[in-house]
């Protein structure tokens, strides 16, 4: 073997030792949740990288809850409602800001880019007063609502993205033919919209699936929370007693239908994420 | 795919077509029917953002209580700054505040180039041709799906001081002696903090840079090659400038996230102040001691420094996004 072999092999190990890492690191986590959530509760707290036997107690634990399961109900209410909303208004703007052109465009697009940078503890207090007056306080009514301002302005963001992309020549057809604007994006543009549509409708579900300051701040009973509050506010006989089996067991739950979605759609996710630029 | 300059391409052809019926009726139609459509999307957009950062705004100058939010009396910039009985009070004294300021700004910085530099040997990574890359990618999307809140749990699971994956490693690879209290000791906390979001945000920054890195230019590789230029050279000199656009992108977008950061800290270290971010100071003021006109008042500080940062990227983001005609 020659010194440019040698190379050519170190390269060769080296690059699958990285790969070997980088797998092992994104994937180990979630892999201990699942192993920890499965293993008996007497067997929790000795350190193990596979499992000895299967025990489905914890999940049998966290289902025997009706807090829990009207929390994951909530939270599919919740999200559902919010990638509908989001949609709606979002194709109809993205029309208007992809494929018109008139004074204030520009505006208007720094405005929605604008509110999808808010922080939301900044508009924490005066949305809490507007829920409140619209007596959604304590509903998912008002998590719904809430939700639009970081999911509405990314829909319309990637939407107006993608409807750029379409060809001229499609709306010119439609126009000859003295469509209306709104005849010419329900027969001309939504049926091709609907890959980009399940993309952002992905996304923002991912989003308001994953939702928590205002679903922690907004809601105050149990029946009320949505998943990510319910995991997070189990809690034991103390600080230091945290169950940590039922809390991977719904861990575990909540999380295995989002990574197979996005395993599913995974080349539409990128492709999404790469247009609006937003995390989820 | 769509990548700003591809869309930036179709803007041009949308210009060349768009003469022919500028100024006639159905122009006019258009222009009527795109604000009717714009509308439904502006009046939810104020209902949610601009009404309530206005209230924000408001009530950080009024002594208003979560319970009372309407009998607000007006006390100007008391709680931002008071000179009373000798002694200064108000937000801008409180050691608290600035302690979560400093936190928030350590958090972001260290946080977000870690996850740059990780993002980039991802990418690059990944960029590479090898058997089942595929597969690899989907796998490093898994951190970037799982619940913010999930992963924060996991990983307090698996740093758990007395019986956590982490420690018991450590242990048995003789690296420390004693189990360390990853998440309560105040010199460790931050640190395991930085750890759990750069571990769930390498995905997001690895997929943008990815996508840079498929457009770049062949030809260029392909003359280094010839000429027999290190690849780090080259990664230097060629790779690194052409990605640094979108490399902008991705720092803004993952700073402007990293300054609001609330929920990973919240779930890991709860209001402790050795992680204490302007999120959960805010939020801690609003929500438990129920005092909205002093928390208001941190919101709208917090609002005014992530406003400067988007000042900055919507100047950027005109020339990246292509938004500007």
């Amino acid at each position: 073997m020659n010194r440019y072999q040698q190379i050519k092999l170190a390269k060769q190990i080296g690059k699958w030792a990285l790969i070997a890492v980088i797998m092992v690191y994104a994937i180990f986590p979630f892999y201990y949740a699942v192993i920890t959530s499965l293993k008996p509760s007497s067997e929790l707290f000795q350190v193990d990288f596979w499992l000895s036997s299967v025990d489905f107690g914890n999940y049998a634990q966290i289902f025997s809850q009706d807090s829990f399961i009207q929390a994951i109900g909530n939270s599919i209410l919740v999200a559902i409602s919010v990638v509908f909303i989001a949609l709606l208004l979002g194709v109809t703007a993205s029309y208007a800001l992809g494929r018109v052109r008139f004074r204030g465009r520009t505006t208007v697009m720094l405005v929605v880019l604008g509110v999808s940078m808010f922080p939301q503890v900044a508009v924490l207090s005066g949305l809490f007063e507007v829920i409140r007056t619209l007596n959604l306080y304590n509903s998912p009514g008002g998590l719904i609502l809430s939700y639009t301002i970081f999911t509405l302005p990314f829909t319309v963001w990637v939407l107006t993205t993608f409807m750029r992309q379409l060809p001229m020549e499609l709306e010119e057809a439609a126009i000859m033919d003295g469509a209306t604007p709104w005849v010419t994006i329900t027969k001309v543009f939504l049926p091709l919209m609907w890959p980009a549509m399940a993309t952002t409708g992905l996304l923002a579900f991912i989003a308001a699936w994953n939702e928590f300051l205002f679903a922690l701040t907004f809601t105050l009973t149990d029946s009320q929370r949505t998943v990510p509050v319910a995991i997070a506010l189990i809690s034991g006989g103390s600080q230091h007693e945290l169950p940590w089996g039922p809390i991977m067991a719904a861990s575990v739950t909540v999380t295995v239908p989002l990574v197979i979605l996005v395993m599913i759609f995974q080349r539409r996710i990128v492709s999404g994420l790469t247009a609006g630029a937003v995390k989820g | 795919m769509s990548t700003p300059a591809t869309e930036s391409a179709s803007q041009v052809g949308a210009r060349s077509t768009k003469g022919g019926y500028r100024g006639t009726k159905v122009r006019r139609q258009r222009v009527r029917a795109a604000w009717m459509f714009l509308i439904p999307m502006l009046v939810t957009l104020a209902l949610v953002a601009g009404w309530p950062l206005a209230r924000t705004f408001y009530f950080s100058f009024t002594d208003a209580s979560l319970s009372d939010t309407a009998g607000a009396a007006w006390i100007g910039i008391e709680n931002y700054l008071v000179f009373d009985d000798g002694n200064w009070y108000g937000i801008l004294t409180d050691p608290v505040w600035w302690q979560s300021v400093w936190n928030t700004l350590f958090f972001s910085v260290v946080s977000v180039s870690l996850e740059v530099v990780f993002g980039i040997i991802v990418a690059l990574l990944l960029n590479a041709e090898f058997k089942g890359r595929m597969l690899v990618r989907a796998a490093v999307l898994i951190p970037w799906a799982i619940p913010t809140i999930v992963s924060a749990k996991m990983w307090a699971w698996m740093l758990n001081d007395q019986f956590g994956i982490i420690n018991h490693l450590l242990m048995a690879l003789g690296l420390i002696d004693a189990p360390l209290a990853w998440t309560a000791d105040a010199s460790l906390s931050m640190w395991a903090v930085i750890m759990v979001d750069v571990w769930k945000t390498i995905p997001f920054v690895a997929l943008l840079v990815l996508a840079a890195l498929q457009m770049l230019p062949k030809d260029c590789y392909e003359a280094a090659e010839v000429d027999g230029i290190h690849p780090v050279k080259v990664f230097f000199r060629v790779t690194l400038p052409l990605i640094t656009p979108a490399l902008l992108v991705a720092v803004i977008f993952r700073l402007l996230d990293a300054l609001r950061v609330f929920d990973v800290i919240y779930v890991l270290t709860s209001n402790s102040t050795n992680t204490m971010t302007m999120s959960i100071y805010a939020r801690q003021q609003l929500v438990e001691f129920q005092d909205v006109g002093y928390g208001s008042a941190a919101s709208t500080l917090l609002f005014l420094i992530i406003a400067l940062v988007t000042v900055l990227y919507l100047y950027l983001g005109r020339r990246q996004l292509g938004v500007d005609e």
